[in-house]
């Protein structure tokens, strides 16, 4: 019984820390694995952490960016579209995030013309 | 701790704090950009030939046929079958001659093609089910690439500006704008690019392009290199229609 005790209290006391975070460290912690996993082109990995990290906090607006990349590596360019609207309208300041909207729609918008033609 | 030696760890803790404090991470990204058409029902694409018109320097029929099987041979996953290309000029003709066989009277031969309008009497044979279904039998039921090509060429005369250095009875510079005539020679292509479902032999998808190109008339361009040249800017729109390109570029990831 006290082994029990024990091990639940353990397992309380080593689950309060990552309780405890802020959502936006934990929304920071799931963006910096998804970049690590995309240096190495685990796209799809990247993915889900950073949907992770936008559902953790609809605030941060590196997240949305990052996944409208990880959108466009993929070839989901209607998803990338409204990830980058979604970060510029939380950072519309942002350089880099306008650089990478810039480009996207370059691409997207040969696409585009592609399919109408 | 000489003076030097203070530089040199202030500039490798300079660098260290600046590595840690990076917010934003450069990376090499390739789009997929999905092809037009869905081609995934087929294995094989036959270019059957084109029905060509213009100036007689480039056989456009030729030209083309192996210009687009080399480039999809190379840059598409469909295998390319290797085939004589179709005399559809003389196809159409016979077509012509048969259909007059009642009427007694032999059909008046076309006019060779110079213009876009003489294309006319032979786009029929596009919408020839039952031709290209036959075709589509003979080669296993590929995908088939065929059309029309117009290549033309034309003597221009334009207008340009040109700044000419004059001196007033001073001495000092003026500089004169004057219009002067210069011959140009031009170049067109006017290539229609119709894809024919093999298995029952209907037009699934067709566009129509234009491209030119224009020399000063002392420049002694071939025919064949400006077609050539013109070919090449059409080229990946072509491809596009048919396989998925990729867009190579790098964007930047943020913390």
């Amino acid at each position: 019984m006290k082994i029990a005790l024990l091990a639940i209290v353990l397992l309380l006391s080593s689950a309060v820390p990552a309780l405890a975070q802020k959502p936006r460290e934990r929304a920071e912690a799931q963006v910096k694995f998804g970049i690590n996993v995309a240096q190495y082109n685990l796209w799809r990995e990247a993915i889900a952490r950073f949907e992770r990290a936008a559902d953790i906090d609809p605030t941060y607006a590196a997240a949305y960016n990052n996944l409208a990349i990880a959108y466009e590596q993929q070839g989901e360019l209607g998803k990338a579209r409204d990830a980058y609207e979604k970060s510029l309208k939380l950072d519309p300041d942002n350089q880099y995030i306008k650089q990478n909207y810039e480009l996207f729609r370059e691409i997207n918008d040969r696409a585009n013309r592609q399919n109408r033609r | 701790m000489t003076a030097r030696t203070g530089r040199t760890v202030v500039s490798v803790l300079a660098v260290a704090v600046t590595a840690a404090c990076a917010h934003y991470y450069e990376i090499p990204i390739e789009t997929p950009i999905k092809p037009k058409l869905d081609v995934s029902a087929f294995q094989r694409v036959l270019v059957a030939g084109f029905i060509t018109g213009g100036t007689d320097d480039v056989d456009g029929n030729v030209e083309t046929t192996r210009l687009l099987r080399s480039q999809l041979r190379s840059k598409s996953d469909l295998r390319v079958i290797d085939a004589d290309t179709l005399p559809l000029m003389e196809v159409v003709s016979s077509d012509r001659a048969k259909a007059n066989t009642g009427a007694g009277a032999a059909p008046a031969p076309l006019p060779p093609i110079k213009e876009e309008k003489d294309l006319e009497p032979y786009e029929p044979l596009f919408a020839n089910v039952a031709y290209w279904k036959q075709i589509g039998e003979e080669y296993q039921q590929p995908l088939i690439v065929t059309g029309t090509v117009m290549f033309t060429s034309q003597e221009r005369s334009t207008s340009q500006l040109r700044a000419q250095e004059t001196r007033d009875q001073f001495g000092r510079r003026q500089t004169e704008t004057t219009r002067v005539y210069v011959e140009r020679k031009a170049f067109i292509l006017r290539p229609k690019w119709i894809f024919i479902d093999g298995r029952d032999g209907t037009v699934i998808h067709s566009e129509t392009f234009r491209e030119e190109v224009s020399y000063g008339a002392n420049q002694q361009t071939p025919a064949l290199s400006s077609y050539f040249e013109l070919m090449d800017r059409l080229i990946p729109t072509f491809l596009s229609t048919l396989s998925s390109q990729k867009v190579k570029g790098t964007r930047f990831l943020l913390q």
